[in-house]
């Protein structure tokens, strides 16, 4: 395999090779979220009620609050990959899509880190009275 | 980057005829979008206004849940509005879900021939529209108390 077309090399726009594992890791993570969004979904109709003690004392468990900030980052890098193609389809100005690229990786990595930020203030220091 | 004009590009949604198959794929990524966007935004007010107490958790119901008995018209519309929001977000998830597993399911190479193609889009849709009826008169019924 060569590095692109003759084209492609001169102006240094061959392959990244990043490809395929950018589909395996969509692929990966669909997976991911597959079991942790089911499990949230069956975990949220098995609760009582959603009253303020149920919900706080639910999501304060290790066995709740870990797989919460696993579905977060799965998410989130699920997210990550999904729009980056869909920007990449839509968006064809070069500044434009590196714009729009960069504020992707705001919004993934700053949701990703408040989300799992929240989860653990909450289990590690309890329900604020 | 200057791009050639001329250049051939792949064609975009008015160009094909609509069909299951080709709805299937351009409301995976709707609903991909959506769920991203709004869906999550959601999920990290409701997780930070549990970990907030419950005043928080209170204003956070007061707008996504209901107002309570005294709540003034725009709190009516602002439940009303993230009901809906609520009820799109779970047919998305259901529907991404559904079609997501169809894209894995094609990924080992299965399920190409037109017929089966035709039949999975269909069945992504009723399994879609299934699990979102039942899961709203499930919330409905337990926790909204009608
Ligand atoms: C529930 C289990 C899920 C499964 C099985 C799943 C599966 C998939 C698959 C296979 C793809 C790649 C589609 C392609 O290559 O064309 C994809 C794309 C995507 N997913 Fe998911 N997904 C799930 C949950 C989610 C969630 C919870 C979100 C957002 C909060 C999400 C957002 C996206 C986005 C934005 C894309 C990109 C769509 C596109 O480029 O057209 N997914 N998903």
């Amino acid at each position: 395999m060569g590095n692109g077309t003759k084209l492609g090399r001169v102006r240094g726009l061959g392959s990244a090779k990043h490809g395929g594992k950018h589909w395996l890791d969509q692929r990966l993570t669909a997976v991911g979220n597959l079991l942790l969004t089911t499990w949230l979904v069956l975990s949220l109709l098995w609760l009582p009620n959603f009253d303020y003690e149920t919900v706080a004392a639910w999501l304060a468990q290790p066995s709740v609050a870990v797989p919460m900030i696993l579905m977060l980052a799965n998410i989130f890098w699920h997210v990550r990959l999904g729009l980056q193609v869909l920007i990449e389809d839509y968006v064809h100005d070069e500044g434009n899509k590196f714009a729009t690229l960069t504020l992707l990786n705001f919004y993934v990595i700053g949701g990703a880190a408040f989300g799992i930020f929240m989860v653990a203030k909450h289990a590690f220091t309890g329900a604020p009275a | 980057m200057a791009q050639n004009p001329n250049r051939p590009i792949s064609p975009h949604l008015q160009i094909y005829r609509w069909g299951p198959h080709m709805a299937v794929s351009i409301f995976h990524r709707a609903t991909g979008f959506v769920m991203a966007t709004a869906g999550m935004l959601t999920l990290l007010w409701w997780l930070a206004s549990i970990a907030g107490g419950p005043e928080s958790y209170a204003t956070f119901q007061s707008y996504v849940v209901s107002g309570g008995e005294e709540a003034t018209g725009m709190q009516v519309a602002i439940n009303w509005f993230f009901r809906l929001l609520a009820l799109g977000v779970t047919y998305s998830f259901f529907q991404h879900m559904f079609s997501g597993i169809r894209h894995l399911l094609m990924d080992l190479g299965a399920g190409y021939e037109l017929k089966t193609v035709r039949t999975w889009s269909i069945a992504v849709y009723i399994a879609a529209l299934t699990a979102t009826a039942l899961v709203a008169m499930l919330v409905a019924a337990r926790f909204m108390g009608a």
